[in-house]
């Protein structure tokens, strides 16, 4: 579904991601995992396009992602983001918010499926109308999940989806995008510095660190604590003992 | 003696439908140990430490039966007795480090400027105090980071310039508001033993206030759960997972588990609380 | 249910209900402000005049009776007669016409092409910035009234001229303030999130990027309306604007200049005119800025 081939980024005079390489199947949750500053969003933004320069090979659904418009890769991957305050216009109600990727392709039947959406990622189809600044963070959180599902696209990159959540509501936001995954059979690509979301989300995961892989494992080993890096243990350790 | 004691404090905000209690008859008493609050967004965690520092704004209100600070009674003190007294005595630190440096002034004339409150010193006391503070928070290079202004460092460093900060202050009590959240694990980890160095060895009283249960309850001798204003429960050093009430119960089992297994987290019921 | 509780409702049905629902809190929250509402009342006033300016006029605005020439004001002539024998309240109404279609045309050409060149360089940044606001300061480096001549100058005078003059004159403004707000949230995730879904530049500015630019821009324009009505008078003044005998106030201004000191009315009642006009847009533009740009209000 998704490769990722000696990935290197540099900004300015800095490189940020040195050969980074990685598969995910079809249908696969994966994780990247590191601290700030480790280049695990910069994956994430070269996959979405939004990167303006890179070297190596990245395909996803077996075609190079440069290969097509920016409509096409569109179809192929959304995101969610990780500050639900941040990530919604603050002038748009939910309903534009999400009528506007079905604008942006001109996807007709607008408000059945704006309608569908709501009640497939779980908010009232009374809060269509509302600005963001009316909603609390989860239900923000699900407009974002909602927004990146409206163009069905099989792969969802997620950059911290939950990190800026309180604990009750990560638990409901983790539960709904493990039910929609089951759901649509959709691929995940998590991006997180919480070990303990990516043992409820994920299946295999790479551990980053200063924009290198330092190790790709099942998410078996971590959670019986047999991760091989030493950067790995260190994580894991902290993990556990704060 | 308790360092700081409260009793049935309550914070008020005027709203369209009426006054809306945010902070609904707090009780609790501080002696020189690490206490944690905890809370999920809105329940009034951070409103209890603005109260207790006299930072809340027209038009809340703060009223107490009781609200002393080590023998001090902070209710009715003048504006200017209580700036005095967050200067030097009692002091906060934020999530952001950004907010409460001044973004125009380099950071080593910032920490000196501090340490105004404890009256004349030279120039040269005052510098090699200020290095040694930048030492104390395990900075590298003192001398560079003391030339850099607020914006030149990371969020990291920036907080541990906060502690610094505070450490040459050296008050009686500090107000921790989320002062690891926007950092990375390692970098906690060493904030959190900064903290930890001042209430042991300056006997400094803290009050931790967090969203981060487990943190909390790893690192502080005592913590009380908040829950809409109002304290639900008190829970002591590691006793997490003993607790009582449904709501610590709830959180509790809604954290994923770095072993996790169960297919789907319990969500809280808001509704039965 | 009231008319009022469908408006303020949480959870509007409909989009047209969502709509007029905001502009209610919107006019809800300016009613609250007493100075806006004397603003508001002036404006009011003024378009008013305007439109009837025909039925309210006592006397012609442009054929005088020399028999009266420079009466003081009196239960005949309210504002007195200029040396013309014209009735000076007359003109001042018909005055009102000229003076909101000034503003009006400038508002329509200056804050639109701001708006446009400021969203533009702010969201791409870069060369195109550079360009983009080296032309700005460019033109702001330049006194607004002396370009405004220089312009009317090359072009010839006239009231059309004078429109193009002061426009030319006004948008750099509103393109600095529309890039400052620009680069407050270029780099926000909810931009990203439109890219991510293959949006077009054009649509991001259009739809994305210029409605959180609006306020701050629609308050701006009102509040620089009183400068724009003097700078209209300044050239009327100079006789570059309006030219006789079309009854606009900065040349009416300037024909009661000479009789001054012994017939103070007729460049007196026009000034009136301009000042309070101004001062209505100014209030307006305070209680705008108060309800639409919260940010800016000064902290209590």
């Amino acid at each position: 579904m998704i490769s990722v081939r000696n990935l290197s980024v540099s900004f300015a005079k800095t490189q940020v991601l040195h050969d980074v390489s990685f598969e995910v199947a079809k249908g696969e949750s994966f994780a990247l995992v590191g601290e700030s500053g480790s280049g695990k969003s910069t994956i994430l933004k070269a996959l979405a396009g939004q990167l303006k320069s890179w070297q190596g090979d990245l395909d996803i659904m077996d075609a190079p992602q440069g290969a097509g418009s920016k409509r096409d890769l569109a179809r192929k991957v959304q995101m969610v983001f990780q500050d639900p305050y941040g990530s919604l216009h603050p002038r748009r109600t939910i309903d534009d918010t999400l009528g506007e990727p079905l604008a942006i392709h001109g996807i007709p039947d607008r408000d059945r499926r704006v309608l569908d959406m709501l009640d497939a990622v779980g908010l009232s189809r009374r809060f269509r109308f509302r600005l963001p600044h009316q909603l609390s963070g989860g239900q923000r959180q699900r407009v974002a999940i909602a927004r990146a599902l409206m163009l069905d696209p099989p792969v969802l990159l997620l950059d911290e989806p939950t990190s800026a959540l309180d604990v009750s509501v990560q638990a409901e936001i983790l539960n709904l995008l493990k039910a929609l995954r089951e759901e649509k059979g959709l691929t995940f690509l998590l991006v997180t510095h919480d070990l303990p979301v990516v043992s409820f989300l994920c299946d295999r995961l790479a551990i980053l660190r200063a924009g290198r892989i330092e190790e790709t494992t099942d998410v078996a080993d971590l959670r019986s604590g047999q991760l091989s890096s030493a950067y790995g243990q260190e994580l894991f350790r902290r993990s556990v003992d704060g | 003696m308790s360092l700081l004691s409260v009793k049935n404090l309550r914070v008020t905000f005027p709203s369209d439908h009426g006054p809306v209690e945010v902070v609904r008859g707090l009780s609790f008493d501080l002696g020189r140990e690490r206490l944690g609050i905890v809370g999920e967004s809105g329940s009034g965690k951070s409103m209890t430490g603005r109260a207790i520092m006299g930072l809340i704004a027209t038009p809340g209100q703060v009223t107490a039966d009781v609200l002393t600070f080590d023998g001090v009674d902070l209710r009715d003190l003048p504006e200017t007795a209580l700036r005095k007294l967050r200067g030097a005595r009692m002091s906060m630190i934020l999530q952001d480090p950004k907010f409460s440096l001044n973004p125009v002034i380099r950071i080593g004339p910032q920490i000196e400027e501090a340490m105004a409150v404890h009256g004349a010193l030279t120039k040269r006391q005052r510098r090699a105090r200020m290095l040694d503070a930048l030492t104390a928070v395990r900075i590298d290079d003192p001398a560079r980071v003391a030339r850099l202004y607020p914006h030149e460092v990371s969020g990291g460093m920036g907080q541990r310039v906060m502690i610094a900060m505070m450490v040459v202050m050296e008050p009686a009590l500090m107000i921790a508001d989320e002062p690891t959240s926007a950092l990375d694990v390692s970098v906690r980890g060493q904030v959190l033993d900064i903290l930890d160095d001042l209430v042991k060895r300056r006997g400094m009283g803290l009050m931790l206030i967090s969203h981060d249960l487990n943190m909390v309850s790893r690192w502080c001798d005592r913590i009380l759960v908040m829950f809409q204003g109002a304290i639900v429960e008190e829970i002591s050093a590691g006793q997490l997972y003993k607790a009582q009430h449904p709501y610590t119960r709830g959180l509790v089992a809604s954290l994923p588990r770095i072993d996790e297994s169960r297919d789907r987290l319990p969500v809280l019921d808001r509704t039965a609380l | 249910m009231t008319t009022r509780s469908w408006l303020l409702s949480d959870d509007p049905e409909t989009r047209m209900q969502a709509r007029l629902g905001q502009f209610y809190r919107l006019a809800r929250a300016l009613l609250r402000n007493p100075l806006a509402m004397i603003g508001l009342g002036i404006i009011v006033l003024l378009l008013l005049v305007a439109a009837f300016a025909p039925w309210l006029a006592p006397y012609s605005a442009v054929q005088g009776d020399l028999a009266n020439r420079l009466q003081p004001p009196s239960a005949a002539h309210w504002m007195g007669t200029d040396e013309l024998g014209r009735d000076i309240l007359s003109r001042v109404i018909f005055g009102a016409r000229i003076t909101l279609m000034i503003v009006l045309l400038v508002a329509v050409v200056a804050a639109p092409l701001g708006l446009l060149i400021g969203t533009v360089a702010g969201y791409f940044g870069g060369w195109i910035d550079r360009i983009l606001m080296g032309l700005t300061d460019i033109f702001l480096s330049l006194p607004r009234l002396i370009m405004a001549l220089a312009f009317v100058a090359a072009l010839g005078p006239g009231i059309e001229n004078a429109v193009i003059a002061i426009a030319i004159t006004a948008w750099p403004v509103y393109a600095r303030i529309a890039r400052a707000e620009v680069l407050t949230f270029r780099n926000a995730e909810f931009l990203d999130a439109v890219r991510v879904q293959g949006a077009s530049s054009a649509r991001i500015i259009t739809l994305h990027v210029m409605p959180l630019c609006m306020s701050s821009t629609i308050v701006r324009v009102t509040l620089d309306m009183a400068g724009i009505i003097l700078t209209a008078a300044g050239l009327g003044f100079l006789g570059l604007g309006a030219q006789p005998p079309l009854p606009e106030w900065g040349a009416m201004i300037s024909r009661g200049r000479s009789f001054i000191l012994d017939q103070w009315w007729v460049a007196t009642m026009p000034g009136f005119a301009i000042v309070i006009v101004s001062l209505g847009f100014c209030l307006f533009g305070d209680g705008l800025r108060d309800i639409l740009d919260p940010k800016q209000r000064a902290r209590g």
